[in-house]
């Protein structure tokens, strides 16, 4: 096994999740990337296809900034709940992918076989369960710039923490060596607590600049408005 | 601001995190590598030596040879340069491939 001097992200490598196992969540991330691509389609139009192409290349440039969260142990963004307040769960999971895909095949960082094991923890599961929260969040808190930064800073944590333990279910279906499964899940979930407070901080800055910015560039702004805006009539003016 | 203003400061953003703020990135493993380490002994160039990991039988990228790998440019000897560049390479080719794919599924415009 060979590490480099250079940055390395939080992607699986090959051959610590068997075949079997590795090939099946290919295909599970296959599919659900695919029904990503389908639901899509509702949300990308002339404007918000170049903005996801952004959020892809911002989230692969902040992915290459470990920061340190213990001594000899480091983290990184995983981007899911950055991607999913400025793009939606659709876009936002399939923004991620590109990403790990980009990273997979270029830089060598996260294995060929583990592919599909990293798209289904990062892009699907990490980024599904921050989109719950932040649909769940926005209903109560203020849709302002602190509020969008407050729901992104939670959802980051959970979104991270949900991940990892991702891998753990991986590994225990098809983990290659014999280890204690609750000592695994323990140490992922506390190593990436503190991730998931870096990554909320990141996110939280950088939807709040947006939502200053460009608060019309912000999904979750634009999609949890306000009940009053829904409830004027519909058909009034047709 | 102006949308394509908005893009194109996001891009510059991008640009300069992963070419010149990614050199000085913490490079201790990340929280799964060293999870993953955790039992086993490495040496200084970080290979298993010894013990019971996760790592244990982590095998070699298939694509570690390529001119990219592990986040350099292979025959650029300036790290500060192969890391920055690579970097620059890279959000450029994430904003390609995911702009122009999510360019050619995007919803057209009815046509009226």
């Amino acid at each position: 096994m060979l590490r480099g001097m250079t940055v390395e992200a939080m992607h699986i490598a090959n051959g610590i999740v068997n075949g079997p196992v590795s090939g099946a969540f290919a295909v599970i991330s296959l599919v659900a990337l695919g029904f990503c691509v389908l639901r899509s389609r509702a949300d990308l139009d002339d404007r918000l296809a170049p903005m996801a192409g952004l959020v892809a290349a911002f989230i692969f440039a902040v992915q290459m900034l470990n920061f340190q969260v213990l001594p000899g142990v480091s983290g990184h963004l995983l981007g899911g709940t950055l991607a999913v307040i400025l793009v939606g769960p659709w876009v936002g999971a399939l923004c991620v992918a590109t990403v790990l895909i980009v990273q997979c095949l270029l830089f060598a960082d996260g294995g060929l076989t583990a592919l599909g094991l990293n798209i289904f923890n990062m892009a699907i599961l990490g980024t599904a369960v921050a989109y719950l929260l932040v649909a769940a969040l926005l209903r109560v808190l203020p849709k302002t710039a602190s509020g969008v930064a407050t729901t992104a800073f939670l959802a980051s944590v959970a979104g991270v923490v949900v991940a990892s333990q991702g891998f753990v279910l991986q590994y225990w279906l098809g983990g290659t060596t014999e280890l204690s499964l609750g000592a695994i899940a323990a140490t992922m979930a506390g190593v990436h607590t503190l991730i998931g407070i870096g990554e909320g901080l990141i996110a939280a800055t950088t939807v709040a600049t947006v939502a200053r910015v460009r608060p019309d560039l912000v999904y979750a702004l634009r999609r949890f408005r306000r009940p009053a805006v829904t409830a004027r009539p519909v058909g009034a003016s047709a | 601001m102006r949308r394509r203003t908005f893009v194109i400061a996001g891009l510059i953003v991008a640009f300069l995190l992963a070419g010149i703020v990614s050199n000085f990135a913490a490079s201790s493993p990340d929280g799964l590598d060293s999870a993953a380490l955790r039992g086993c002994t490495t040496n200084a160039e970080g290979r298993i030596t010894g013990g019971t990991c996760m790592a244990q039988k982590e095998q070699e990228h298939q694509l570690g040879g390529g001119p990219l790998a592990g986040y350099g440019i292979k025959g650029i000897d300036n790290p500060y340069l192969s890391t920055g560049l690579s970097g620059v390479l890279g959000v450029a080719v994430t904003f390609a491939v995911g702009g122009g794919i999510f360019w050619l599924v995007r919803r057209r415009r009815p046509v009226a």
